[in-house]
């Protein structure tokens, strides 16, 4: 039991011991349970940080256990999964963080940061699962730990919210299942290799394939809310802000598109893909569901409405990115991973910030609140610029690249025009908020004012979490070019997954 | 050709086929008892012609040992049956 | 070494008889058998794992005159399923039973029951299975009648009469195959029974037979009354541990002595009927109004999926493939097991905290109880077959081997029944939620939540992180 054994195995046990423990927390043992949480984040971090030095100097990591005859949970670092444990980890510190502040007198907050604590465990897990069937049992994990958080609040609404969730993951998990086993069936144990491996079977299996390649995406495409399968986003936004900050930056879409990802280019392999010809097949889904999910945001008026199906949208650019072939387009749909998780989870924070602070829900209701809490409007104008695709900010970059992609493999006639589209629609529906935000003068007054203006216009576990996620945003834009940036990561990525 | 064997063989199987429509048809709750009891018998009796070994042969011993088992587990049984037969009726003359 | 075999027969028979000769003391001297008994089934398990198959005869007469007992990989990890569930369900019974008069009846029934389950798993003897199968039957029906309301001994009275029925039918087939064969040791038989008119007769009857006592679709209407009505304990017991008996025997039949036999017109007919068993089952257990008719439909369901199993055993060849799909089975099996077990013990604490199992009801106890809800949660993410649970091992298995086979039907009969299995446990869970706060303290299990805890986490997580050695030990013990 050595270091290259245990280092993935340790980075998932970070957060779930922690998580075990709080469950049997009094509701009222606040310190205890913020240092375990804190603790958890810290310890968390500084294995990732080990993780990422190791896997960049090309050390091996995997953790190796049988459950049956075949079937080996496997969990591998490799640039990819550094990619996405980093980003979880980081962004599950910040959120922890402001969960601490926003849940500050609600009831049920043991059961709540234990199955938090789970459900970052799960996609840390999904992360670094090194084959398919690893892959499946996290993916599942990670529906059940997020369910008790949707319904938390534990109104008739949240309750229904959350079956609604659950029918729809479950049902993708079961056809997710099913693919997975298929593939066992006709091509042994499916590891996760760079290239993928299944371009070397007979093409006599090549019908089956396609089927299982169907199946595997429409399991995935549930999470990754891929149009018609996203039904379940927008209902889930009853759940507390916390927890759709996590859900949609980091842990449940995220865990769709990443899957995505890993089937495309780690299974299959993605010539292959093209060469199944479903490459192009996917790429059209995403840009259905880029157009549809910005058109559905336009007319939302409920604030966290606008950002779910934002979140349709902008997910999809990492489809996008998949189904160009060509490193190019590569490193756009996989930086943008990163980037989409930074920018979304800001605004998710803000909305939070809003709702607790002022009682603001809807965006009619925000005339002239950036006056009233300017540090929380600046967050959220700097992540709606990204989202836009403004330079220098971390979503031009990842459309920058997507666009390159398209040229360089020829699809820039159908690409650019739904990348075009589709940030003039994200700035029909984010420049109006940002105008109400600033320029139109304060109503009589807010809704209901929870938080009165102090010092600062919130509580600072409120406040700067999202002026952070705001800070990074930019930052990954502006030193997109330095070392150990998102985008030099996604590089590396797309060098090895393309065998340069 | 029918021998002894043969006829007490098929007798048994008539009189199970005979106790099985008997306990699927009646409703009654002591008809039905019986008629596995009936049913019973008709194993034992199938039981019997197969330790039938010839004229001079002693009979197969294993096959009798058999069915003194079966008997004394149908008895327990129908003891069972029927004492919780009088407790549903006492609760049903309580009513 | 051999003698534990005996030993596991005569131990829980001798705590029967000594409960009811000291009725007083019965509670303690039940807690020591069932502690003794279920180290002595895991020595037994540890030695087939080192040893494989054990064989022991009772009175030193050999096979052919004299009566066997054989354990197997298959009938050790039964066993000690059985020890398991029995042993924590007993310590949960101790308290659910320590203010009723019905404590003097209850411990020596239980004990006849566990030694019944035993004998059953052991026996290498046809005729032996008779009389075991009759002792499982009768004690499970005086327990189930423990109850004393006139709906248990109605159900229990049902259940009597069709396991009456049942082993009739039992021992018809039992004569027969004597009257073919002319020995009723299955060592022997699985050498000596061919393809012919008195092999299928006598194992249409047994298996009718069995499938009555093991509530295959259509034959399941006695099962839902019976377990919805006895005492929690009970209820455990029956679902988890007497219906799997039956299968046991089923699948002992089917896959060990009369292998040659076997059509795979045979299979796919069981198997049809499971698979009815299962969509059925699901739907009803969706519409119960009651936590126990729930669960009790649940046992329906799951049952089917075992018979599932049947056309992919009978079709695979043998091979990495055959063992893979066995060990699905098995673990299936386990899996539903314990955690059905677990289910019915926190629907008990349920039960008798708020008085009622209606469903409807359940807001204000299950959100005062997150314990007990918590192992509903396990229990039915080992029903549903979610990883990392055992079931969630053996359903891929199942699809595996359907795949291997070309039998899609069965998968598809899988997906439809985990959903609906999804559907039927989050409809109870979603009670769990509530937007009122209940004062609630660290560590307030009770007594009586842990067995139902420890049951439902071993399914969910147990057996499933630790699953590779249900396959080693069947290979072992083969």
């Amino acid at each position: 039991m050595n270091l290259e054994n245990s280092l993935p195995l340790l980075v998932v046990l970070s957060s779930l011991l922690p998580g075990l423990v709080i469950f049997f927390l009094r509701e009222g043992s606040h310190r205890l349970r913020t240092v375990l949480n804190l603790a958890g984040a810290v310890i968390k971090l500084a294995l990732v940080v080990l993780l990422i030095w190791g896997v960049f100097h090309e050390h091996s990591y995997e953790t190796r256990w049988t459950l049956a005859p075949g079937l080996d949970l496997v969990l591998h670092a490799d640039t990819l999964s550094v990619l996405f444990v980093t980003l979880s980890t980081v962004l599950w510190l910040v959120t922890t963080v402001y969960a601490i502040g926003y849940l500050e007198t609600s009831p049920h907050r043991s059961r709540f940061f234990g199955f938090f604590s789970l459900c970052v465990s799960a996609t840390v897990g999904l992360a670094l699962a090194g084959n398919l069937f690893t892959f499946v049992i996290f993916y599942e994990l990670l529906t059940l730990a997020t369910y008790p958080l949707i319904a938390h609040r534990g109104t008739p609404e949240a309750v229904r919210g959350a079956r609604i969730y659950l029918a729809y993951t479950l049902a993708g998990g079961a056809l997710l299942m099913v693919g997975t086993v298929w593939l066992h069936v006709i091509a042994g144990p499916t590891a996760f290799v760079e290239g993928g491996i299944l371009n070397q079977m007979p093409i006599e299996y090549h019908p089956q394939l396609k089927a299982i390649f169907l199946l595997l995406i429409v399991g995935l495409g549930v999470k990754a809310a891929l149009v018609p399968l996203h039904g379940w986003l927008p209902a889930a936004m009853v759940a507390p802000a916390p927890v759709s900050a996590l859900l949609h930056a980091v842990a449940v879409v995220k865990a769709g598109a990443f899957g995505i990802v890993r089937v495309v280019y780690d299974v299959f392999g993605v010539n292959f893909v093209d060469q199944l010809g479903l490459l192009s097949l996917l790429g059209i889904a995403a840009a259905i569901t880029i157009v549809y999910g910005s058109i559905k945001a336009l007319s939302q008026d409920n604030l966290k409405k606008r950002l779910a199906y934002s979140t349709v949208s902008q997910v999809s650019y990492i489809a996008l990115g998949t189904a160009i072939l060509g490193p190019l387009g590569t490193i756009g749909g996989v930086v943008h991973l990163v980037h989409q998780g930074i920018m979304k989870i800001t605004l998710f924070f803000t909305a939070g910030n809003y709702a607790e602070t002022l009682g603001i829900h809807k965006v009619s209701e925000m005339n002239g609140v950036g006056r009233r809490m300017p540090g929380t409007t600046l967050a959220f104008s700097i992540a709606a610029l990204g989202m836009i695709g403004v330079p220098p900010m971390a979503g031009f970059v990842s459309k920058w690249y997507l666009g390159l992609g398209a040229l360089d493999a020829g699809m820039a006639w159908w690409v650019m025009p739904v990348l075009i589209t589709s940030s003039l629609l994200n700035a029909a529906y984010f420049l109006p908020i940002l105008h109400r935000a600033w320029f139109r003068p304060q109503g009589p007054e807010w809704p209901a004012e929870h938080i009165p203006a102090a010092r600062f216009e919130t509580s600072a576990a409120l406040l700067w979490p999202p002026l952070l996620t705001a800070a990074l945003a930019l930052a990954a834009g502006l030193f997109a070019a330095a070392p150990y940036s998102p985008l030099e990561w996604a590089s590396l990525i797309a060098l090895k997954e393309y065998g340069l | 050709m029918l021998t002894t064997q043969l006829l007490y063989a098929l007798s048994g199987c008539v009189i199970v086929a005979l106790g099985l429509r008997s306990a699927l048809l009646h409703s009654s709750l002591l008809q039905r008892v019986l008629a596995i009891n009936v049913m019973g018998s008709g194993v034992f009796m199938i039981l019997l012609a197969v330790a039938y070994r010839g004229a001079e042969v002693a009979p197969d011993p294993v096959p009798h040992a058999l069915v003194l088992t079966g008997i004394v587990v149908a008895v327990s049984a129908t003891a069972l049956a029927l004492a919780l037969a009088r407790r549903l009726a006492a609760e049903q003359d309580d009513d | 070494m051999t003698d534990v075999l005996i030993i596991l027969v005569s131990l829980p028979l001798a705590g029967a008889l000594l409960c009811l000769l000291l009725p007083r003391a019965a509670t303690v001297v039940a807690l020591i058998t069932a502690v003794i008994t279920a180290l002595a089934s895991g020595s037994l398990l540890y030695a087939v794992s080192t040893q494989g198959t054990l064989l022991y005869e009772l009175g030193g007469w050999t096979a052919g005159l004299g009566i066997a007992l054989r354990a197997d990989g298959l009938s050790a990890l039964l066993l000690v399923m059985v020890a398991l569930v029995i042993l924590a369900t007993s310590f949960y019974a101790s308290a659910y039973f320590s203010k009723s008069a019905a404590r003097a009846h209850f411990w020596p029934l239980w004990l006849l029951l566990w030694t019944a389950l035993n004998a059953l798993l052991l026996s290498g003897d046809l005729f032996n299975l008779y009389v075991t199968l009759e002792l499982l039957g009768l004690s499970a029906v005086a327990l189930a009648s423990l109850g004393g309301k006139i709906a248990a001994v109605q159900a229990a009275l049902r259940y009597l009469l069709v396991g009456l029925l049942g082993s009739m039918l039992f021992l018809a087939g039992v004569s027969l195959i004597y009257a073919g064969y002319g020995s009723l040791d299955l060592a022997v038989l699985s050498r000596t029974v061919e393809p012919e008119p008195i092999a299928w007769l006598a194992l249409s009857l047994m298996t009718a037979g069995l499938l009555l006592k093991t509530a295959l679709f259509p034959l399941h209407f006695w099962l839902p009354p019976a377990h919805a009505s006895a005492p929690a304990p009970v209820s455990a017991a029956l679902s988890a541990l007497v219906v799997k008996a039956a299968f046991y025997l089923v699948l002992r039949l089917w896959m060990d002595v009369f292998a040659d036999v076997v059509t795979p017109a045979a299979a796919d007919l069981l198997a049809a009927l499971g698979a009815t068993a299962v969509l059925w089952g699901s739907w009803r257990a969706l519409r119960a109004q009651r936590l126990k008719v729930l669960a009790a439909y649940s046992t329906v369901a799951q049952l089917g999926y075992l018979f599932l199993f049947f056309p992919l055993l009978q079709a695979l060849p043998p091979g990495p493939a055959l063992d893979a799909a066995t060990g699905g089975l098995i673990m299936l099996a386990l899996s539903h097991g314990f955690a059905k077990a677990g289910l019915f013990l926190a629907i008990g604490v349920i039960q008798q905290r708020s008085g009622n199992d209606s469903i409807a009801e359940l807001d204000g106890t299950a959100q005062r109880l997150p314990v007990t809800t918590f192992a509903i949660a396990l229990a039915g993410v080992a029903l549903i077959g979610l990883p990392p649970s055992g079931a969630f091992l053996g359903k891929w298995q199942l699809i595996a081997g359907s795949f291997a086979t070309g039998q899609w039907l069965w998968i598809v009969v899988t997906v439809i029944g985990s959903l609906l299995a999804a559907a039927y446990t989050f409809r109870i869970l979603g009670h769990a939620f509530g937007s009122q706060l209940y004062p609630s303290r660290a560590f307030a299990v009770a007594r009586e939540e842990w067995p139902a805890l420890i049951l439902t986490a071993t399914a969910a997580v147990v057996l499933g992180l630790a699953g590779a050695s249900v396959w080693t030990l069947l290979e072992a013990g083969a």
